[in-house]
């Protein structure tokens, strides 16, 4: 791992047999020492690299890669549905629609791809200052950690308030969640990757805060590596959101 | 945030009393650790695989009352037992029950008890998130059961196809507490499919190599693979359902151009490999049960764990042989056929494996070994059954037929179900310090086997004759009526058997206290994985020291050596070998209330989406409560970190100067 921590160590080997151990409280300590070989010592060094797991990747870096392979099929499943009814706007299938509107409305009609452009570019300038931040904090460089991390936050928002922006301007357009099967399935899809990217934000934030109370620096840089993996899978699957749903029906 | 443990675990465990934490400023932290109140707020991970152990228990009683209710009801032509709109709750209730209620999280006392003590860990690796799951899903099964309660149960067959799942077609809640107290119970399968991964993959004793591990650790990897990519499908499918019915979407709505389909894809795309997720934990356990019993190491291991694999993979790829009948198309129906045939293969190369374990072996028919060899042969019959059902024509016309009803039941019955008790009759000793009765628990097994096979073999009969599954009664003259009879019969028999092992915990606790408690031996049926190289009841701390693996079945090899001439003489004995629990001093998590708290904030959601949304208002302030009480909290404690544990050591086993940070510090 690229951090490790050494912040006080001074290692004291004790080899005291385990027999002897419950001698004295420096007996006690030596035992702890002795008996905590291996993943234990993983859990020690959580803040840090993970040398001394088995995998050699730290339990809460492995955690997020586990949980953003979950995600991949939470998304999956939602693009499928989305893909299966994106062209369900016409008229529904029975000649019904359910609103009573005269004319259709589904992409043709809403989207506004330069718009849309722009906001996705926004977002995917957020993946790069977040890089920055993890190599600032990484160089023990708060200062510029903390601007880092603010704009990362600050262009996720800004990607929010578009998708805000947006979501007002189709409802006024006519499409509301109910108004037919594409619009139902365009705002669960667009509303769930809308959710990561504010819980991401909350992240952000919550380093930030983790960084003022003086717990997280340097030595802990991976918290901010996982943040960072974190945002930028929500990123990434914006890119295929944005293909497949704002893109591939032009 | 991620509810991330980013702090060690670092507690004294007998030391306890240096805790005064209030992370809110009004709660003190929990250090009780015995007592009722230390189990709503344990974060061990027996504990809690004992807890779903006994919850897994409560509603397998209960989804075993309403079976024998549906059996009274179909045991004689044109009966009125239950009404038509009862019997529809009480079969659906019956198999969500026993799926998601009993089976799953059986399998997850199993994993959490275990998974840790086989790979020589202390704990799991997120111990606060692992009570999370647990207190999860039990919020999610009370939340369900109280539609009982609440208007009448879910209603729409326990795979809940569109339209039955509709509000003209189910106009009751109960489909929405379906919904949502599956997605309150996903979110524990999640976290704790997760939490799992995590520990077996990070948090092995110096030498357990992966393929050291023992099989069961083997086979709950898989299933937590399984689960970690299945669930987000199924919560997907639910939280589409959801938005049907209650804000009007209409995704599942033919009428408004819906697709039925669509469910049936995304459920069964969880749902077979649910299926695996079902029956592989049985696989494990009874794979260590067959070498035990049989006085052999297991036969072929890297086949069993590379079946294991195979499964695994290939369990994602017949989904839709549940589909046959929903006008695929001809390609799709070849391709699934083919794709379910073949996985019969590694399937087969398990059974092959432990019936080979057992030849030659020195073969002793304690009562686990009955249950695990009753596994073989009954899921075998329930593996041929499944592989007729890969013949599409042929599952055309048993779809929807009592023949599907027989095949399911016993592979997940005479599968899953008899090797969760043989992991009882196996386990109980190192769990509770005293063994289970073995005559009850011959009775218990002739029992459960016998019912168990008058009940669902003539299921294929009827199936073949025609008759439909879910149907609430039949005509005397559709020639149902002797058979039906006959599977209730059999049906009150496997109560009976049930009976027996409740008993049979009791008699054995009894005569356990009548003796004066004696002294378990760590290792009564010499066995051969690590979690019988501790004492008996497991010690709260696992282990005195850590373990160090040299081979697979390490402990096995710690007690048993070859001689010059190459035959097999012991080395030790468990007794003089096994740690006996008396190193007090290790680290362990502390105990937490925020689990707890955190978890029964959603089901308060759930009868918000269902009821008045102003109940989002408690609910979102227990849940920040218990978010922010649980992100301020140290996984450890400071003070007990502090005056100890500073020193470090050198890590034998990589070479590497561990640092041991002042994990109180950072956070004072």
């Amino acid at each position: 791992m690229m951090i490790t921590t050494a912040t006080q160590a001074t290692p004291k080997t004790k080899e005291l047999p385990l027999s002897e151990a419950t001698i004295s409280e420096a007996a006690d300590d030596a035992v702890e020492a002795a008996t905590d070989t291996g993943h234990e010592a993983a859990s020690h060094d959580d803040h840090g690299g993970g040398h001394g797991t088995s995998t050699g990747i730290s339990n809460n870096k492995l955690m997020m890669w586990a949980f953003l392979g979950s995600e991949c099929l939470l998304f999956g499943a939602l693009i499928s549905t989305y893909i299966l009814y994106k062209e369900r706007f016409v008229n529904n299938v029975n000649g019904i629609n359910p609103e009573g509107l005269e004319n259709p409305i589904g992409p043709p009609e809403i989207f506004d791809i330069p718009f849309t452009s722009a906001s996705s570019f926004i977002l995917l300038c957020s993946s790069l200052t977040m890089v920055l931040a993890l190599s600032s904090i990484q160089r023990a460089d708060y200062y510029r950690f903390k601007i880092w991390t603010g704009t990362t936050a600050a262009l996720g928002a800004v990607f929010i308030a578009g998708q805000i922006y947006e979501f007002t301007e189709f409802y006024e357009k006519g499409l509301g969640y109910t108004t037919n099967i594409f619009g139902s399935a365009f705002y669960t899809l667009t509303g769930f990757h809308g959710v990561h990217v504010s819980l991401g934000i909350l992240m952000l934030f919550a380093l930030l805060i983790m960084h003022k109370q003086g717990r997280l620096n340097a030595d802990k840089a991976e918290t901010v590596e996982i943040v960072g993996l974190y945002w930028h899978f929500v990123d990434i699957v914006w890119i295929l959101i944005f293909t497949v749903v704002y893109l591939f029906p032009q | 945030m991620a509810i991330t443990e980013d702090r060690p675990l670092a507690l004294e465990a007998g030391d306890t009393s240096k805790v005064n934490d209030r992370p809110l400023g009004a709660l003190t932290r929990p250090k009780e650790d015995v007592g009722w109140a230390s189990w709503f707020t344990t974060v061990d991970h027996k504990k809690i695989g004992i807890m779903y152990g006994v919850g897994s228990m409560f509603f397998f009683l209960f989804g075993g009352i309403e079976a024998l209710m549906i059996r009274i009801q179909l045991a004689r032509p044109g009966n009125t037992f239950l009404s038509e709109s009862l019997y529809n709750q009480i079969f659906t209730m019956h198999g969500v029950t026993m799926i998601f209620l009993v089976i799953m999280p059986m399998a997850a006392a199993f994993a959490n008890y275990l998974l840790p003590l086989q790979i020589g860990a202390r704990d799991v690796a997120f111990p606060r998130l692992n009570a999370f799951s647990f207190w999860c899903w039990l919020a999610g099964a009370i939340f369900l059961n109280t539609s009982w309660f609440l208007g009448g149960a879910p209603d729409g067959g326990w795979f809940a196809y569109a339209p039955n799942t509709s509000v003209t077609f189910s106009p009751t809640n109960g489909m929405d507490f379906y919904a949502i107290g599956l997605q309150i119970a996903g979110i524990a399968s999640l976290v704790s499919a997760i939490n799992l991964i995590v520990t077996v993959l990070n948090m092995r004793a110096p030498g357990m190599t992966l393929l050291k591990m023992p099989i069961f650790t083997w086979m709950m990897l898989v299933v937590q693979f399984l689960l970690l990519f299945a669930v987000p499908v199924i919560t997907i499918a639910l939280f589409l359902l959801t938005f049907d019915r209650s804000y009007g979407a209409s995704f599942f709505n033919v009428e408004l151009g819906g697709s039925p389909l669509l469910w049936q894809h995304l459920f069964w795309i969880f749902g077979h490999p649910e299926v695996y997720i079902l029956i592989l934990p049985a696989f494990g356990i009874i794979s260590e049960v067959i070498p035990t019993f049989s006085r052999k190491p297991i036969f072929g291991y890297p086949f069993m764990v590379g079946s294991g694999i195979a499964i695994g993979f290939m369990g994602w790829g017949v989904w839709a042989h549940h589909m046959f009948v929903s006008g695929l198309g001809p390609i799709s129906v070849a391709a699934f056929s083919m794709s379910t045939m073949f996985i019969a293969v590694p399937t087969g190369v398990k059974i092959l494996n432990w019936l080979a374990t057992m030849w030659g072996g020195r073969l002793r028919f304690n009562t686990p070994m009955l249950f695990a060899v009753g596994v073989i042969a009954m899921f075998t019959i329930g593996g041929l059954s499944g592989v007729t059902h890969s013949v599409a024509p042929s599952d055309t016309q048993q779809t929807d037929t009592y023949y599907i009803v027989a095949h399911f039941h016993y592979v997940i019955f005479g599968g899953a179900l008899l090797g969760m008790f043989a992991g009882f009759y196996f386990w109980w000793p190192k769990c509770f310090g005293f063994k289970l009765n073995e005559k009850w628990g011959k009775i218990n097994y002739w029992l459960m086997l016998i019912g168990f096979n008058i009940t669902f073999g003539p299921m294929h009969i009827l199936g073949l004759q025609g008759m439909a599954r879910r149907h609430h009664s039949y005509a005397a003259e559709d020639g149902f009526s002797f058979w039906n009879m006959v599977v209730s019969i059999g049906s009150f028999i496997i109560g009976l058997g049930v009976l027996a092992f409740l008993i049979n915990t009791w008699v054995s606790y009894r005569d356990y206290k009548a003796a004066g408690r004696p002294h378990m031996s760590p290792d009564p049926w010499d066995a051969r994985s690590l979690e019988w190289s501790t004492a008996s009841p497991t010690p709260v701390h696992n282990f005195d020291y850590d373990p160090v693996v040299k081979y697979q079945d390490d402990w096995w090899h710690q007690k048993w050596g070859k001689d010059d001439d190459g035959k097999i003489v012991r080395k030790a004995f468990p007794e003089d070998i096994a740690h006996d629990g008396s190193n007090t001093n290790v680290h362990l998590p502390s105990p937490s209330y925020w689990p707890f708290v955190l978890s029964f904030s959603l089901p308060i959601i759930g009868y918000a989406v269902i009821y008045t949304h102003w109940l989002l208002i408690p609910a979102a302030v227990l849940f920040i409560a218990g978010f922010i009480g649980w992100a301020l909290e140290p996984a450890d404690d400071p003070e007990a970190a502090h005056d100890h544990h500073h020193d470090d050591h050198d890590d034998d086993h990589d070479g590497d100067a561990s640092d041991a940070e002042d994990e109180g510090a950072s956070l004072v």
